[in-house]
């Protein structure tokens, strides 16, 4: 792998840029695109450093077609990605369930904007249900929530890994905000950090000879009988819980001796970080909760986390009515602990607007 | 004495006899491509891709590396494909409906871009698969599942002239042909073209072909041939619209 970062090095950056270094840092060889805000910056710096160390770029004529031309080229062996956001996304679920089904490691970096339909080009968290569960399928993908330009960069790098190593459709879900602030962050060759950067291999366009060291390879997305399909969802379900320990991700703070449990993901989880700190400032116990997979979901861990606490409430804080709040009650069904919500679609939320809501409900 | 067909190499015989309907021309376009496969010896890194409909019954057709996918969404398949591994001869394999209704602007943008990709496109004037509705292509009058009076172009318009409109979008290094499944040896003789210009690395390449569905014309076998020859072939003329390669094939 060349190094295309140089030196580890502090850089002052948006979002996107980090997506853009990150995807050139983990090998990445083609990106498919089409434009929609708030992620064509990834675009922009992508088609300005690919031809430098010799990677692919194509503005296909949609997000349909970007994502199915990924596709095409993730089974031709390359590492190829796209981003989009909001209705892109939604054109892009067409693509993304045929990479469920044909179990295609394609990366995609969400970075969502507000909705539903086109809502803003700002800023929400209302791409969760269509990121984890859009599609006609079961939700087979490895869905990273990140925080921070750090993170962003972080498992931009490991989508990519996850997705040739696993062979689930991979998604770094972002939001507007990160994607277009510029903050301090870390850049690193990733083997210097002693990461194994997963080398990709080809569905198709196999080397040798066919009938003579090699078999055709045909590659199946349809299937005659019930029974066929049912046999093969059920592969992916055995292969998909058996990942779980391995690929699901969480963070928590002094939830032990928490009154109340915070439950966020991505930015909005410094937001309840900021309002752990004030909020014990002033007595009161507050702990913290952070999926970091929102799929796999880190069930285990959430339902433990609960059970090792005091706290008889957790409030779920969201940019969506409701997205995360489904998410985590279908996980820990059975659960006692009170639950309240503090939903604000499509806008930010700030350690203010946790902290109100704590004191109002304890 | 009963004699085994010769079948081309580039055949995958376990899939054989295909499952096609009896009378459906797919056979015939198959054929010629696998001979044609044959012929350029391209057996080993040629990628088929076939779109949802009747076209989806060729996914094991061929003893070459082969995918499927969505309905309308063959053409970025192969485009990603190509665009990756380009020593690849990428192979889009699909129907009326796939090619110039859902996916036609993934057909136009290729055509305009020029991916030197080739795709082959079975025309028999209706959606096969799904029960003989109305296509893109169905000619005016034609009773279809979703035309039962027959097609009103006042209410519809008229049938689409694939090759006609992606000459137009095409510079001169693409390939654009319609042939029919009724002349044989100029469909073989096409769709070699449209190969050659891609293993070549001139620009797209494209070949319409004109077939039969006597399944949801209910037709018998002459009424599906006259059909195809005195009805299809005036109002969708065969021949190459555009290529590199002079008369005879020559470049």
């Amino acid at each position: 792998m060349p190094n295309v970062i140089g030196e580890t090095k502090k850089a002052f950056i948006t979002g996107n840029e980090a997506v853009a270094w990150a995807t050139l840092a983990a090998g990445a060889d083609i990106m498919f695109g089409y434009p929609i805000t708030p992620q064509n910056e990834v675009m922009h710096y992508w088609t300005r450093l690919a031809p430098k160390h010799g990677r692919g770029f194509l503005q296909t004529e949609d997000e349909i077609s970007a994502g199915f031309t990924v596709c095409g080229a993730v089974q031709a062996g390359k590492k190829a990605f796209t981003a989009t956001a909001g209705p892109g996304n939604v054109l892009m679920q067409e693509p993304f369930g045929m990479a469920e089904a044909m179990r295609l490691p394609l990366v995609a970096i969400i970075q969502q904007r507000g909705g539903p339909s086109s809502g803003t080009v700002i800023y929400s968290q209302q791409e969760v249900t269509l990121t984890t569960f859009g599609g006609n399928g079961e939700g087979h993908r490895i869905v990273y929530s990140t925080a921070t330009h750090q993170e962003m960069y972080d498992y931009t790098i490991k989508a990519f890994n996850s997705a040739w190593k696993y062979r689930f459709p991979t998604f770094v879900l972002g939001d507007g905000y990160q994607a277009k602030m510029r903050e301090p962050l870390e850049m690193y060759n990733p083997e210097e950090k002693g990461l194994e950067i997963v080398k990709p291999f080809p569905l198709v366009g196999l080397d040798g000879h066919i009938g003579d060291n090699r078999e055709p390879q045909h590659l199946c997305n349809i299937y005659s009988m019930e029974e066929e399909l049912y046999e093969v969802v059920l592969d992916f379900v055995k292969d998909y819980n058996a990942i779980i320990p391995e690929v699901a991700e969480y963070q928590a703070q002094q939830c032990e001796d928490a009154e109340i449990i915070i439950l966020t993901h991505g930015v909005v989880s410094r937001a309840a970080d900021d309002a752990v700190k004030i909020l014990r400032s002033q007595g009161i116990k507050a702990g913290s909760f952070r999926p970091i997979t929102l799929r796999p979901f880190p069930t285990n861990d959430l339902r433990n986390v609960i059970a090792n606490s005091k706290a008889k409430t957790m409030l779920i804080a969201e940019s969506a009515y409701g997205q995360l709040d489904r998410l985590v009650k279908q996980e820990i069904y059975g659960e006692t602990i009170k639950i309240e919500n503090l939903f604000m679609p499509g806008v930010g939320i700030i350690d203010y607007d946790i902290i109100s809501k704590v004191k109002s409900i304890i | 004495m009963m004699v085994a067909p010769v079948t081309p190499k580039s055949w995958y015989l376990p899939s054989k006899p295909h499952k096609f309907c009896p009378g459906c021309g797919h056979g015939i376009v198959l054929k010629a491509l696998g001979e044609a496969i044959d012929e350029l010896e391209i057996q080993d890194r040629t990628v088929f891709g076939c779109d949802i409909g009747c076209s989806l019954l060729s996914w094991d057709f061929f003893a070459c590396d082969s995918t499927q996918t969505h309905h309308g969404r063959t053409t970025p398949v192969m485009v990603g494909i190509k665009r990756s591994r380009p020593e690849l001869i990428t192979i889009g394999y699909m129907g009326d409906g796939g090619g110039y209704s859902i996916g036609s602007q993934h057909l136009l943008n290729a055509a305009v871009r020029n991916e030197k990709v080739t795709l082959i496109l079975v025309n028999n004037t209706n959606y096969g698969m799904t029960g003989g509705q109305m296509a893109p292509t169905t000619l005016p009058g034609q009773k279809t599942e979703t035309s039962p009076f027959g097609r009103d172009p006042e209410e519809t318009g008229y049938p689409t002239k694939g090759p006609e409109f992606i000459a137009e979008l095409t510079p001169d290094s693409a390939y654009v042909a319609r042939a029919t499944v009724s002349k044989y040896n100029q469909l073989k003789r096409f769709i070699r073209n449209a190969l050659r210009n891609q293993m070549e690395g001139n620009g797209f390449s494209f070949v319409e072909v004109l077939s039969t569905c006597p399944t949801n014309w209910r037709t018998n076998a002459q009424q599906t041939w006259r059909f195809l020859e005195d009805e299809m072939e005036p109002y969708f003329p065969v021949g190459e619209l555009k290529t590199p390669f002079g008369k005879g094939g020559a470049k």
